[in-house]
């Protein structure tokens, strides 16, 4: 029997996906559970398993196509059955979209560029070709040679293409790259991915209609900083728990008492949740995915540590399953890393609040009238004034510090 | 000849060999590197010859040139430094045992490639034969020498323009390791003179006396225009052909056979038998040059070796080093 | 200034040396009789006579080290080898012997000895008769080589290897002794040793020497035809090699072709282009090109033969692919 596959929803409020890869092409076996396709959402793109077992037997979608959920994409059916296409995809709607100019990956696409590449030179990408004297030049002119485009031999820079490039500015060109440079003298034009569109759409609605509040608190983690360094002691780096993972499991423990700040609003209906839901905001290339740790209450500090880890490799390797972006009751957002002092963080609707945490930093402190040097860290929570209030919120915040100043409670409870 | 002549022939002759044997000794100790071929055996050729000539008469030979060095009256000093490969040495240290020379006694060179001087001997006579100067050219060269093409290119245009040259061959029957027997299409090289119409002669090597006349005469002869002339001096080596040979080539029985012939046995017998010179003055001669000698050794040893920046002098006249 | 071929200026310097000094005196084949097989010694029997001017027997080894021994003794003998192809025959005394004289002996012996030989091909005289193997001759302390490029030089180079007390080797080019050029009037040496800018231009360096000069002055006009100045620098000496204007030119533009008539392999331009990386590396915007002979024995088939040679075409060509 034939089988017709439709564009899944991968998310509550996903309406539409890219077909985005064909893992399995047309009369290829597939066996139920077996990668089918990648399908790019809002919010990445996913690997998409079948639901069928059988052969391939069309791809009624290009790659690059955009159909709304429900589309028929693909037909599975038995070996060496005949199929009326006709007959089948008429009983279902069918509207594809040309995703032509929507067509994005979280890659960049090709570069137009002005000279010619060989494929041998395609071969080696990480070594620019320049001669001698070019290299002199552009080093005395303060020139990046990766700039440059080379009209010598084989795309060879050589001194005439240095010279002309200090003398001709102000050109526009299309360029997808990811390192980050201002071009003096030429603008930039970049076509925006979907997921910075979605996080765009999202975060502006946020801002939009949710009222904000914020309150900041400081915290003091040598307690956490040294605990952390006694179960870190001797493990290889990729087991090694972070301050992160740490603080994960301290808002998790903090919400347990504090149902109305894991909540939902939706219309007039707050939803508490009965689960604790963590979201950690990870930044990818051209924007940011919240991977969620679910009831970070209920695990162990390790295990959260291992999870979070895992979602996070899978996010940068582009590989995120819907399940690891999907069902956050509440996100963390750390720029620790960044030597960040404090930020404010926009909510992640429809969550009831959002923490900004800052970096550890050893700073002086007062201490029984004393001025001693202490570890603090500050923590900014973000929260929908719709849900809950300033007291509220505090006193949160307050409750967090049992959580953060003193680990031994992560390890206390289950 | 007065009998200060003859002491000087023996002088000579004792002073070569002992000169030779110091040398072997000193390069068996590492103090002498490179080759070194030792004229002991055939003293009385190079004394003879250097006795018979005029002062402007060129000599040039190949690498056995130690005793040639020495009768042209370079001192044992110079000639024990440059084997030394010291500052003081005749060639300033820089040609070693086969490139002596001593141009202001008209000796020029030691040569070490076989035969290629020969031409370049043809070309001394040539300029004494334009500059008109009353000199003869004596290339001396060993039997090994005659089979190469050098040796005959020179010989024909030596001939063929009547240059004042004579020719002369140390046959002491090996080349190297090969006797002129295997090595010759005749042994006799006289006979290969012959070839190019040129008069030759031969005369006994081990008699110094005999040598002496024989150059003399024949040197008169080219000196008043008889063109070429080419001598065939009979003698032989005791030693190997260069230090470090096995002397598979030939019996030691032949070797002893020549060295109770050797030149300066027999010449020290001829002044005793003749009553020219009384023993002790001979004796005394063997001593002095033993201490010569030493003084020599001490001499080279106690010289110091070239500065480094000879290593780029004389490259060219106006001294530009490198290219 | 006189405008005379190449063989009028090496004829002049000779006999002008010849008059000038009584002790120099010229030996070779078939240069009395005969008036030389290019006819640069006619006339030079009948008015320097027998002594002075002396055909040889063919005996290379002879003529060169007879030369030599002259030399040694006091005169100053130029000897012709008929071609550089025989000069193999008298290898060892020209590199073995006039080369090591002046150093083995502790600066005892002068030299004041030429060798005069032409070398070239492009006359179906087949391979053992067209040979350029200067490379081989420069490569020879001891030894100084000259390869002049126009009749000037030649004059002028000529009367300074003569005149000095080291040996030279002037090696000429069999085919272009009726290449014109203007000289100099009067007596004028030129020091050997120096390269020379030929030609001035600022796009390429061309370095060349010998025949390859004439041809980068033809490749130059074509060149310019296109907007294209190239800047000829002519060796004129092998050794020693003055890479000075060479380098001062490449500063200036950066790009160099290097022409000989010689093989590739192992030749001129394999040192000059060593040279130019290790002295002017950051001036570099392309890699140094050579313009030399085929890597082939020189073939008797006209068409084949030009086919191996350096022509003016491989010139221009050479110069525009490293202008890419």
């Amino acid at each position: 029997m034939a089988n017709i596959v439709e564009m899944p929803k991968l998310g509550f409020d996903m309406a539409e996906g890219t077909l985005s890869k064909w893992i399995k092409s047309e009369n290829d076996t597939v066996e139920k559970g077996e990668i089918l396709a990648e399908i790019e959402t809002d919010k990445a793109t996913v690997e998409v398993e079948s639901t069928f077992s059988g052969i391939v037997y069309k791809h009624l979608i290009t790659e690059g196509t955009a159909v709304p959920v429900g589309t028929p994409i693909a037909v599975v059916a038995e070996k060496g059955e005949e199929v009326n296409l006709d007959a089948l995809v008429e009983s279902k709607e069918l509207e594809p979209t040309q995703a032509e100019e929507e067509k994005a990956e979280p890659e960049p696409g090709p570069t137009p560029a002005e000279a010619q590449q060989s494929a041998k030179e395609k071969e080696d990408n990480s070594l620019i070709k320049a001669s001698p004297i070019a290299k002199r030049i552009a080093k005395e002119k303060k020139i990046n040679l990766s700039e440059i485009t080379g009209t010598g031999p084989g795309g060879r820079i050589v001194k005439r293409d240095v010279e002309k490039f200090k003398k001709a500015p102000g050109r526009v060109s299309f360029t997808n790259t990811s390192k980050a440079q201002v071009k003096h003298g030429v603008d930039e034009e970049i076509r925006i991915s979907n997921l910075r569109k979605a996080i765009g759409a999202r975060l502006t609605e946020s801002r939009q209609t949710v009222p904000h509040f914020y309150i900041t608190s400081m915290y003091d983690v040598a307690e956490l900083l040294k605990t952390r360094k006694q179960l870190n002691h001797g493990l290889p780096e990729d087991q090694r728990v972070s301050v992160n993972d740490f603080i994960i499991r301290a808002v998790a423990l903090a919400l347990r008492d504090f149902p109305n700040l894991n909540a939902s609003l939706t219309g007039s209906t707050i939803t508490r949740h009965g689960d604790i839901n963590v979201g950690v905001a990870v930044a990818v290339e051209n924007g940011l995915l919240t991977v969620v740790v679910r009831n970070a209450d209920q695990k162990p500090l390790k295990q959260i540590s291992q999870e979070a880890n895992a979602m996070i490799s899978r996010v940068k390797d582009g590989k995120v399953k819907n399940e690891d972006i999907e069902g956050s009751t509440i996100t963390i957002s750390n720029l620790g890393m960044f030597d960040v002092e404090d930020f404010v963080a926009i909510i992640n609707p429809p969550e009831a609040a959002i923490l900004a945490v800052g970096s550890a930093k050893e700073i002086p402190v007062v201490v029984n009238g004393e001025l001693e040097i202490g570890w603090r860290m500050k923590v900014t929570i973000s929260a929908d004034h719709r849900i809950t209030d300033g007291a509220e919120a505090a006193k949160f915040m307050q409750h967090l510090a049992q959580f953060l100043e003193q680990p031994w409670r992560l390890f206390a409870q289950v | 000849m007065d009998k200060k002549e003859y002491l000087n022939l023996y002088h000579q002759m004792v002073l070569i060999r002992r000169l030779e044997e110091t040398a072997a000794e000193l390069y068996q100790k590492g103090e002498i590197g490179g080759f070194l071929h030792l004229y002991i055996g055939q003293e009385a050729v190079s004394t003879g010859i250097i006795a018979a000539r005029q002062p402007q008469d060129q000599v040039i030979t190949a690498y056995r040139d130690h005793g040639v060095a020495i009768y042209v009256g370079s001192s044992a000093n110079e000639v024990m430094a440059e084997l030394l490969g010291k500052a003081t040495g005749i060639s300033k240290g820089k040609g070693g045992s086969m490139h002596m020379a001593d141009i202001s006694k008209q000796f020029y060179g030691g040569h070490a490639i076989v035969g290629a001087h020969l031409p370049i001997a043809a070309g001394l006579a040539l300029s004494n034969h334009m500059q008109k100067n009353d000199a003869v050219t004596i290339a001396m060269f060993g039997d090994g020498a005659t089979n190469i093409g050098f040796f005959h290119e020179a010989a024909n245009i030596a001939m063929a323009w009547k240059l004042p040259i004579l020719w002369v061959c140390e046959n002491n029957r090996y080349g190297m390791g090969t006797s002129t027997e295997r090595a010759s299409a005749v042994s006799d090289i006289i006979q290969k003179a012959c070839g190019y119409g040129m008069q030759a002669y031969d005369v006994d090597g081990m008699d110094v006396i005999a040598v002496k006349d024989m150059v003399r005469e024949r040197l008169a002869e080219i000196r008043s225009g008889s063109g070429p002339q080419f001598l065939e001096v009979c003698t032989y080596r005791f030693r190997g052909h260069s230090m470090g040979d096995p002397e598979r080539y030939r019996t030691k029985s032949e070797v002893k056979k020549f060295i109770e012939k050797g030149p300066i046995d027999r010449f020290r017998k001829f002044l005793l038998n003749e009553k020219i010179v009384p023993e002790e003055e001979l004796n005394q001669i063997d001593s002095q040059v033993i201490g010569e000698i030493e003084a020599a050794v001490t001499f080279a040893q106690e010289s110091p070796n070239p500065p480094e920046e000879a290593l780029f002098e004389n490259i060219y006249v106006e001294s530009v080093g490198g290219a | 200034m006189a405008i005379i071929t190449m063989r009028e200026a090496i004829s002049q310097a000779l006999w002008e040396e010849m008059e000038r000094d009584e002790k120099v005196f010229i030996q070779g084949e078939e240069i009395g009789v005969w008036g030389g097989t290019y006819a640069v010694t006619k006339g030079f029997l009948d008015h320097f006579g027998s002594e002075r001017v002396r055909d040889t027997p063919i005996a290379e080894a002879a003529i060169v080290g007879s030369a030599i021994g002259a030399a040694m003794a006091g005169m100053r003998p130029v000897a012709e080898l008929m071609t550089i192809n025989f000069a193999f025959a008298a290898m060892d005394h020209i590199v073995n012997e006039a080369a090591k004289m002046h150093y083995m002996f502790g600066g005892q012996f002068r030299l004041p000895l030429v060798i005069r030989a032409p070398g070239g091909g492009g006359r179906q005289l087949a391979a053992t008769h067209s040979q350029t193997p200067d490379a081989i001759f420069a490569h020879f302390p001891g030894l100084k080589v000259v390869a002049p490029g126009t009749p000037a030089d030649a004059k002028g180079l000529l009367k300074e290897a003569i005149r000095i007390d080291d040996p030279v080797l002037f090696i000429e080019n069999a085919t272009v002794y009726q290449q014109k050029g203007e000289v100099p009037e009067g007596d004028y040496t030129i020091p050997i040793g120096k390269s020379k800018v030929q030609r001035e231009g600022s796009d390429v360096t061309v370095v060349a020497y010998s025949k390859m000069v004439p041809y980068s002055m033809q490749a130059a006009d074509i060149l310019a035809k296109e907007g294209v100045e190239i800047e000829i620098v002519d060796l004129r000496s092998l050794r020693p090699l003055d890479m000075s204007p060479v380098i001062a030119s490449f500063k200036k533009t950066n790009r160099a072709v290097i022409a000989e008539e010689g093989w590739r392999s192992y030749g001129v331009g394999s040192e000059v282009a060593a040279r130019i990386y290790e002295e002017a590396f950051d001036y570099v915007d392309a890699p140094v090109r050579r313009v030399a002979q085929k890597e082939v024995p020189l073939p008797y088939n006209a068409h084949l033969e030009q086919l191996a040679l350096p022509q003016v075409d491989d010139i221009v060509n050479a110069v525009r692919e490293v202008l890419r």
